[in-house]
């Protein structure tokens, strides 16, 4: 080998190369998520992804500034970073309770975003030697990553701390909060033609805080029960700002995972959105909040009837078939087990028990799936709404528990309600219905559930745990 | 101090009792003292250690009927009314709309009546209507009878012995009576028929296992004079049309047909029944109210002279008198709910609830009969306050909007994005395509994951969302050591991103288990 051609081997082609390989594990890895069967499979494909794009970077930074003092203690800061952030990583996963997923995952987003906050301010900091044309590119890129990357990091910190209520849920209301979003969009345009033409330092700094003060404004604004639209779209900006990152850097890696990520996000928020009968916009706007009081009417429901364990034992044991209902209501009283173990008592008996799933029951998507998993629950007989509506109508009881919009007859029955036209589970369908409740309360949405008054539904009061336990002492 | 409320015996053939043991115990619930006459549940199977086990005090008629509220299910006689005490409240079936005799009794007392059978028949008041789910039983038993008198299998068979056809039924009248009994009928294995003069009932009908025979009125009839009457006539003479059919066709015959205030319809005439197959039952369930089939007699069963067995029973809720107890004692103990707001064991009438206002026959000494009419539909489903008319306005409006809107920002997008790569020099526009196409196939990749897998998905993407850790290693040599700093928190950050989302992915993914039971 001579060094006066450049041969087909260097650093940079060899990590280029790195990165397609991740770049396709990756997408294998989120393509194995389709079947219960390969989602191992498709952790793996990922791991090695990660593996793949981390050693390639690693040696390809450490090929150019070998040899030097800062590319020392760069290797230290970075051995060090990566020992202390995997060991924190490695113990949250561990010990993180299923219940608790929703801020795991919230916070989770919060890092990323941070991080691409510290990579723009980087860029801006080691401006790299280009046109000028190319130059305000890059501009543009520094001031678009620490904005998406700021908005990310306190919309998932507020997401965290509601989701944890460590914050109140219910939705803040600022007067023309609306006002607010959009006067801060048009703030950061104005911004970035001032930072492209006059790259300032005091302009980045402008625009991150007024970024952290959206992002906490917008997710603060938005109601407990809409978190898991917000989750799933804060997990899309995490993606954006990882792209963004990818623009500025001119690595196409972290722009194809960014947009993985992003479209993933948003995919999941249109399911979730589609599930609540909403726009997009009018859950990141927190309208429904407002809708709610106003259909507060003293409607006269009629009187609901209350059951005891032991009856609802004794139903369930006459039943043919039964299919539970779970909502966040089951997450907060941690319910999951002894309602397994319910459903794996009736299925000895010969009842025929399935799960019945609405996409935003939980406060994140999936959220109740993997709670009934950890339970040991078997996921074939935990169905989709749309694969269970059709047989509640044969159904001999439906246990309702924890979920209250998701079932509620007048989003399909009342078109003058505030949640008409949201697909619910048609529970009353069924020839008998109990519903475990901790009172009469009306759900998140605001709305009085006329399901409870129904002919065919009763109610068995108390915490979820206690009644599912006392079901299986009568048994 | 908490009133007491006393159980008393019925009197003569009558098997049921206004409470049982379980019923009891939430009557204790509610704050009442409890005593119950002895024996009086004897006929319905529940005997006095159940209710003392229940909590209830087991005493003499006297004491009974001594009660500050007494239950009952069957009217008092004149006598037993002698009985109460002043300022007592009886609660019980009073029929008071047939009985004014009876109304004029109760109120010469110093005393409280309250009727359960004059619960208004609205959603609210289902849990109490003790009508409906006597007629409940009422249907379940006529269908008991007529299978005891009938000689024959009500499903069919193919046996060694031959072949056995099923049974045919009809019921007349699709009300709770005339539902129970095609349940009834049907889960037997019987071929169910039932007719009502409500087309609406047909899905009921349905789905409970039978066939809704449908009167069809012949067109030219409505446009003649006098419209009303003569669909009526033609209606009725193509629903008499319709019995003869079928009396000629069916086993069994169970007519449950009331119209309130009225002597009942006579739907099946002596030739009907004379064109029955002997050995056929009809069980007449209106034959307290004159039958809906000639040669009916309350109370009696009477065969024909071809052989068809015609069944009057009245009692027929009593012949199962531990469920009409039951059933009794639930819709009896939902009312005191109602009355017991406080569950102190005090009972408060509030004249302004309808259904305590509707089922008051005398208050305190005082007559209330008849009560003002109760409107069925006094709690509308959709209130039209204007309130609400804005808001099923403003979503219509908003989708007219964004349906134009979104075709605008579509094209906007796209000329935006047309807009950028043609004046964006050399790296841009191949970056763009990288983004593009990774957006398309993340989108199709995303829409194939299983419902069940987000959550796993969520934090999956979180963990390869860490890959900006790529960004901050490249960052992280610089000769500037307030950016290695920076990058260097940026690796943490994101370092914990890739270890705690895989972690906890596989975690979560090491659950999913499928079904073993599933052989």
């Amino acid at each position: 080998m001579t060094d006066t051609v450049s041969g087909p081997l260097t650093a940079d082609s060899i990590a280029g190369a790195a990165y397609i390989v991740a770049a396709l594990l990756f997408i294998l890895s989120l393509a194995g998520l389709s079947k219960h069967e390969k989602a191992r499979a498709g952790v793996i494909y990922g791991i090695t992804g990660m593996v793949v794009a981390l050693s390639a970077t690693i040696w390809l930074t450490l090929q150019d500034a070998w040899g030097t003092g800062h590319a020392l203690t760069g290797l230290g800061l970075l051995v060090a970073a990566v020992v202390i952030g995997g060991a924190i990583g490695l113990w949250r996963a561990r010990v993180v309770e299923m219940t608790g997923m929703p801020e795991l995952i919230a916070l989770l987003h919060s890092f990323v975003g941070l991080a691409a906050v510290l990579v723009g301010w980087n860029g801006h900091l080691e401006a790299p030697e280009l046109s000028s044309d190319l130059m305000a590119i890059h501009h543009a890129e520094v001031f678009i990553g620490v904005f998406i990357g700021a908005v990310t990091f306190t919309g998932s910190i507020v997401a965290f701390l509601k989701l944890s209520a460590r914050m109140k849920s219910s939705p803040l209301m600022l007067p023309g909060k609306n006002a607010i979003n959009l006067g801060a969009l048009a703030a950061f345009i104005a911004l970035t033609v001032w930072y492209v033409n006059d790259s300032q330092l005091w302009l980045l700094i402008v625009v991150t805080l007024l970024a952290l003060g959206l992002g906490w404004h917008l997710v603060a604004s938005i109601g407990g029960g809409d978190m898991p639209v917000v989750v799933s779209m804060l997990n899309s900006y995490s993606g954006w700002a990882a792209a963004a990152a990818g623009f500025l850097l001119n690595n196409d890696l972290l722009i194809i995972t960014g947009a993985l990520v992003g479209s993933s996000g948003a995919y999941l928020s249109y399911i979730m959105c589609k599930a609540m009968n909403r726009s997009f916009i009018s859950v990141i706007a927190g309208g429904f909040g407002i809708a709610a009081p106003a259909s507060k009417g003293d409607t006269d429901h009629g009187e609901h009837r209350e059951i005891t364990a032991e009856a609802t034992a004794e139903m369930l044991t006459n039943a043919s078939s039964v299919v539970i209902t779970p909502g966040y209501g089951m997450a907060v009283a941690q319910a999951q087990y002894p309602v397994a173990e319910l459903a794996h008592q009736l299925r000895e008996k010969g009842v025929n028990v399935r799960f019945g799933i609405h996409p935003v029951a939980g406060r994140l998507p999936g959220h109740m799936n993997v709670l009934l998993a950890e339970a040991k629950v078997p996921y074939d007989i935990v169905l989709e709404m749309d694969e269970i509506n059709d047989d509640l109508g044969d159904t001999s009881v439906v246990l309702v528990i924890g979920a209250n919009d998701t079932v509620n007859p007048a989003a399909a029955e009342d078109p003058g309600s505030p949640i008409a036209g949201m697909p619910v589970l048609k529970v009353w369908e069924a020839e008998n219905v109990i519903v475990f409740k901790r009172s009469m309360a009306a759900g998140y949405a605001g709305v009085q559930n006329p399901l409870f008054y129904r002919d065919n539904s009763q109610m068995l009061f108390g915490d979820a745990k206690q009644r599912v336990e006392d079901i299986l002492k009568a048994f | 101090m908490a009133k007491s409320i006393g159980i008393v015996a019925e009197l003569g053939r009558e098997t049921r009792v206004a409470a049982t043991p379980a019923t009891v115990k939430q009557l204790l619930g509610l704050g009442y003292d409890v005593v119950v006459e002895k024996g009086a549940g004897e006929a319905a199977s529940f005997r006095d250690e159940d209710y003392s086990a229940a909590g209830a005090l087991i005493v003499g008629a006297d004491e009974a009927w001594g009660s500050d509220v007494v239950l009952r299910v069957n009217p008092p006689t004149v006598d037993e009314i002698g009985r109460l005490a002043e300022g007592a409240t009886l609660i019980g079936s009073l029929s008071p709309g047939l009985r004014p005799e009876l109304v004029e009794a109760l109120a010469a007392r110093p005393i409280t009546a309250l009727a359960l059978d004059a619960v208004p028949r609205i959603s609210r008041a289902q849990s109490m209507d003790v009508l409906s789910s006597m007629a409940n039983i009422a249907g379940y038993r006529a269908v008991i009878e007529a299978a005891h008198e009938f000689g024959r299998f009500f499903t069919g068979q193919v046996t060694a012995a031959g072949k056995v056809p099923p049974a045919k039924v009809l019921v007349a009248g699709a009300g709770v009576a005339g539902l129970a009994a095609i349940g009834a009928a049907s889960s037997l294995g019987a071929i169910v028929r039932a007719t009502d003069p409500r087309p609406e009932v047909a899905d009921q009908v349905k789905s409970i296992g039978g066939t809704y025979l449908k009167v069809e009125v012949e067109e030219e009839m409505k446009s003649s004079d006098g419209y009303a009457k003569a669909t009526s006539e033609a209606y009725n003479r193509r629903a008499a049309e319709i019995y003869t059919e079928q009396a000629r066709d069916v086993d069994i015959i169970i007519t449950t047909a009331l119209i309130p205030g009225r002597p009942a319809p006579k739907l099946l005439t002596a030739d009907d029944v004379a064109a029955m197959k002997p050995g056929s039952v009809i069980v007449d369930m209106a034959a307290g109210q004159g039958g809906n089939v000639e040669g009916s007699v309350a109370g009696e069963r009477i065969v024909t002279d071809n052989g068809v067995v015609i069944l009057g029973y009245t009692d027929l809720p009593a012949r199962l008198p531990a469920q009409a107890s039951q059933l009794y004692g639930t819709n009896m103990l939902n009312l005191l709910k109602l009355l017991t707001k406080d569950k102190d064991g005090q009972l408060r009438i509030d004249f302004d609830d309808v259904v305590q206002r509707s089922v008051t026959v005398v208050r305190e000494g005082e007559k209330t009969w008849p009560p003002p009419p109760v409107q069925v539909s006094a709690a509308p489903a959709v209130k039209t306050d204007p309130g609400t008319v804005a808001e099923s306005t403003a979503p219509k409006k908003k989708q007219g909007l964004s349906a134009a809107g979104k075709a605008g920002l579509f094209a906007a997008g796209i000329a935006m994005l047309f807009g950028i790569n043609a004046v964006a020099p050399a790296p841009l526009p191949q970056h763009f395509t990288v983004l593009m196409l990774s957006i398309v196939v993340g989108f199709y990749v995303i829409g194939k994951v299983h419902h069940a897998l987000h959550t796993p998905l969520m934090s999956v993407t979180n963990a390869i969302s860490g890959i900006i850790v790529v960004g901050a290693l490249l960052q992280v040599t610089s000769d500037n050591i307030v950016m290695q700093v920076l990058a260097a928190i940026a690796v943490l950050l994101a370092s914990i991103n890739i270890f705690g989302g895989f972690a906890v992915t596989r975690r979560m993914l090491a659950m999913f288990s499928a079904g073993k039971a599933r052989s």
